[in-house]
């Protein structure tokens, strides 16, 4: 960096024209995340005492399995998004950001596939 | 990676105290970071005893005082004394202000006085604002237009409009705010910062500017804008009691507002 101006070194690599998708996305599944999370915190309070057959009839319903679904899918959608802000907040050292983002991303999609289909295997059965 | 502790040569000692004259009754204690460039030593916190029956009511006239009749090597930048050039912004009992519009009397216990936090110091209260003005450079603060001004007079605005630019060109580019935001503190190098944003915010929001969509365009950086998270030590900071953190949402909200 040196003999560059000020300016220069302001200026860096110029604007990357995304964040908008990012941070929007962000504030939309937070949004959705209220109405999902209520709905599951009651539908397991209406679960407590349950015996197993219970909670697997529960989740095995066509409109619970659906939105298990959905929540499962926008939690963790949420969850990287976010995890990826911390990420850019606090590591400076650029390679171990990029790995950093990209394996947290690796983690939520896995989780949330692997947990759809735990869903999906109780709801058609098998 | 991380830094967790203070490199050795950084952390702050205790320095020389200069005790009141003898007789002074009204007697307040400024502790002062010092830290000169030359000596090779580490910085160090001077206490200076300050009669207050014989100094003016502000912080800034306790440093004039103490640099025209204690210690002349005291070093640190003023001007105006009147809030409106923003060169003695510094740190006042814990908070970003200016020295010149800080009554000593608000302040309890000893005045402790530290340079702006978290930039690089030139010389005890003086901190290296070249990045900080070359970042305010870079969103080409001015009236960029492709009409020609009418010939016969100024370019008008409604009052509305005009409207629109209060609690925005108040701002005198102190760098309290910036330099109070943690974002701006671990991101620096590429997140403008709240004071910049506020200007920027000045020129898209301007109903005589013609160029928004290029100043909206530079700003769309997940670095740039898209630290701000609404901390708001900006807004409690700012010594002309402006909201840049309000500006920033304004900004974000018009780069969603284009998407649809």
């Amino acid at each position: 960096m040196k003999f560059r101006s000020p300016l220069v070194r302001a200026k860096g690599l110029g604007a990357a024209k995304s964040g908008v998708d990012h941070w929007l996305a962000q504030r939309v599944a937070a949004v959705a995340l209220v109405p999902l999370v209520i709905w599951f915190v009651i539908g397991l309070i209406g679960q407590v005492g349950a015996d197993y057959e219970s909670v697997k009839a529960w989740v095995g319903r066509p409109v619970n399995a659906v939105l298990l679904i959905l929540l499962l899918g926008t939690m963790f959608h949420h969850a990287q998004l976010g995890m990826q802000v911390i990420y850019e907040d606090y590591i400076h050292t650029n390679w171990l950001k990029i790995a950093s983002i990209y394996l947290t991303k690796f983690a939520a999609y896995l989780l949330a596939v692997g947990a759809s289909f735990a869903v999906l295997k109780v709801a058609l059965g098998g | 990676m991380a830094q967790i502790s203070l490199p050795a040569n950084s952390r702050v000692t205790e320095g020389k105290t200069y005790s009141a004259p003898p007789g002074a009754k009204n007697i307040k204690r400024f502790k002062v970071y010092r830290w000169d460039p030359e000596s090779g030593q580490n910085p160090r916190l001077d206490t200076y005893e300050v009669d207050l029956d014989t100094c003016g009511p502000m912080v800034l006239d306790a440093l004039i005082k103490i640099k025209n009749e204690i210690d002349s090597t005291l070093t640190f930048r003023r001007s105006c004394r009147e809030g409106i050039c923003g060169s003695c912004a510094m740190n006042i009992d814990g908070t970003n202000t200016l020295a010149c519009t800080k009554a000593i009397s608000d302040i309890k216990g000893d005045v402790r006085v530290y340079p702006l936090p978290h930039m690089p110091v030139i010389k005890d209260l003086v901190p290296d604002l070249s990045h900080f003005y070359a970042q305010y450079a870079s969103i080409r603060p001015w009236l960029r237009t492709q009409t020609p001004p009418p010939p016969d007079r100024e370019r008008l605005q409604s009052r509305e409009d005009r409207a629109k630019l209060d609690g925005l060109y108040e701002c005198i580019l102190c760098a309290c705010c910036s330099t109070s935001c943690p974002s701006y503190w671990w991101n620096s190098d590429r997140y403008l910062g709240p004071a910049i944003l506020l200007q920027a915010y000045r020129w898209i929001v301007d109903s005589r500017d013609e160029d928004t969509g290029t100043r909206l365009d530079e700003l769309e950086d997940p670095f740039k804008l898209y630290r701000c998270h609404t901390i708001m030590n900006c807004a409690k900071t700012c010594p002309k009691g402006l909201n840049p953190a309000k500006a920033i949402a304004e900004i974000k909200k018009l780069l969603v507002e284009r998407r649809f």
